[in-house]
């Protein structure tokens, strides 16, 4: 008899917990969503968030920190000395700049978003931002550049600077030679006086 | 209807070939795409999400989107598949799905067929989708469909029995296999439904209001498992099986196995709400009769009658959302000892009261 009663008692039991569960279900029909529609709706990014590095090249003043600090080694700058009768303006905090920066280029494949590159810099011209949606088909397109120079200002830069040492070097070399055949007349000179 | 027709354009074989058309493309087309979307709403609201949106209002475009996606898509055939069966495989599904709705009475002005052994011919043709079921798997060649397709054909052919011993002990009481006469019988108002204990007033009425509510439990569980439905959809289960016997299908072909489970959902629950639930009668009287606009009245009805179809289909994707999915064991475990001595109890009792 107890076995029948079980019987009895499992079935109400099975048909007893559905209609529970259906209540349940039935409540979070009505139940606010908890999910946005992401791409017209999106979560607000908490402030320190590491994102996509952004380089405000006004700032830059090339000093390269940023490069070495990086441990995957996914920025590389290239940098020209600027002439002297070239102005290059001063950054917002200050420091005067003295190089061309021919090449700034973050290779957002290989970088592993550690923000180490953010803190050495001197001017806090390099930062992260918070856009995270920059995925690309080809992965040469995930090489940003950021140089504000185009490649023929930036061999012009070049040019500019070897004619530059070669003025100066043909100048010293002259006063090298001035000098070298100066004495040649004098010392004679001095040693007859 | 047919005579309407046959007047209409004056040739008897155009008149059948539109009325065998138009269960198709009036109801069971535009039902699927939306009890899709519906699907997915519901399901989408139930886990405090939102479902589709993008396309049109709250999404409901998604469907046709759908449908225009599977059009586009490539028809993959597996290069060891048995090609004559796997392209006949979804059309028999299909059929076996669209030939029930040839007998379902939507409205008195609207019946397809009113054979007289209409609920016997539903029990048979769905039956029939099992072969197609089957076949789908089998030419496959595919591990995964075929242990879908055994599945299914097990799970069907065991689930079918408690069907027809509920619809037996209702065939007992009505006296009739027609749904046009079983609907019929329960005009008026909504507590001459048989879920009420039928038209008749009297002893037998209250006594048999439990017993029908007994009926109805096992009719209504055994359908849903006769359609491979969560929590009896084994056949198909995802998390074991990829897609059960339409693993293989792709493009039009997977639609027709989609379109088919969804026409199966409604099949069902508009027998269920036929058998119990007064199938076309308005549960309150008629705006028409109320106006004494007489044409109204089919109208009405099959409003009526979609509206019950519709809701059996919510509830049916309500336990989808709600319940796990049963293990082999249990499923058989349900049906064969408490579904079938439920309802040979259930005939039992039902015959000695209608014997009062």
């Amino acid at each position: 008899m107890s076995g029948l009663k079980q019987y009895f008692k499992d079935s109400w039991e099975g048909i007893w917990t559905v209609l529970v569960g259906m209540k349940i279900t039935f409540k979070h029909l009505f139940v606010p969503n908890v999910t946005i529609q992401y791409p017209s709706v999106r979560v607000p990014m908490p402030e320190r968030v590491r994102n996509r590095l952004y380089v405000n090249m006004d700032d830059c003043i090339g000093c390269d920190q940023c490069s070495r600090a990086c441990p995957v080694s996914c920025i590389s700058i290239d940098t020209v000395k600027s002439l002297p009768s070239e102005d290059l303006g001063v950054t917002s905090n200050g420091k005067k700049k003295a190089l061309w920066v021919t090449k700034f280029d973050i290779d957002f494949a290989k970088c592993c978003y550690c923000q180490l590159c953010v803190f050495p810099c001197p001017t806090e011209c390099i930062y992260m931002t918070d856009v995270y949606e920059f995925s690309e088909y080809e992965r040469g397109k995930l090489l940003y550049n950021f140089s504000t120079l185009t490649p023929e200002q930036a061999a012009e830069k070049k040019a500019n600077l070897e004619k530059f040492n070669a003025e100066k070097e043909a100048l010293k070399a002259a006063a090298a030679a001035e000098a070298a055949a100066k004495p040649k007349i004098e010392k004679p000179q001095d040693k007859t006086e | 209807m047919y005579e309407f027709l046959t007047n209409l354009i004056g040739n008897e074989v155009l008149a059948w070939i539109i009325i065998a058309a138009l269960p198709l493309f009036v109801v069971i087309l535009p039902y699927a795409l939306v009890a899709i979307w519906l699907e997915r709403k519901v399901s989408a609201h139930m886990q405090d999400r939102l479902g589709p949106m993008i396309t049109g209002w709250h999404g409901w475009l998604q469907s046709f989107a759908d449908v225009l996606k599977l059009l586009q898509k490539e028809d993959l055939v597996p290069a060891e598949a048995d090609k004559k069966l796997f392209n006949i495989a979804p059309a028999l599904v299909f059929t076996a799905s669209y030939a029930a709705f040839a007998v379902i009475p939507f409205s008195s002005g609207f019946i397809g067929s009113g054979a007289e052994i209409g609920i016997f011919f539903i029990l048979a043709v769905s039956s029939f989708a099992v072969a197609g079921i089957l076949m789908g798997g089998w030419a496959s060649n595919n591990k995964y469909s075929l242990i879908g397709a055994m599945r299914a054909v097990a799970q069907i052919i065991s689930y079918e029995i408690p069907t027809a011993l509920v619809v037996l002990s209702m065939v007992m009481i009505t006296g009739t296999l027609s749904l046009e006469k079983i609907s019929a019988m329960q005009t008026g108002y909504f507590w001459n439904w048989f879920i009420f204990g039928g038209p008749e007033w009297g002893l037998t009425k209250f006594l048999l209001i439990p017993f029908m509510l007994v009926g109805f439990l096992i009719l209504y569980m055994s359908t849903l498992a006769e359609v491979n439905r969560t929590p009896f959809d084994i056949p198909e289960a995802e998390s074991e099986l990829v897609g059960g016997y339409h693993t293989e299908y792709s493009g039009m072909k997977f639609a027709m196995f989609f379109l088919a489970e969804y026409a199966n959902m409604f099949a069902v629950s508009a027998i269920v709400s036929i058998i119990f639930f007064g199938g076309y009668q308005s549960p309150v009287g008629y705006l028409g009769d109320l106006f004494g606009v007489s044409w109204l009245i089919p109208f009405e009805q099959l409003f009526w009658f979609v509206a019950k179809g519709l809701f059996f289909v919510f509830v049916q994707m309500w336990l989808r959302w709600t319940l796990p999915r049963l293990r082999v064991d249990q499923l058989m475990n349900l049906c064969w000892k408490y579904l079938i001595p439920y309802s040979i109890a259930n005939l039992i009792i039902i015959g000695l009261i209608s014997l009062i």
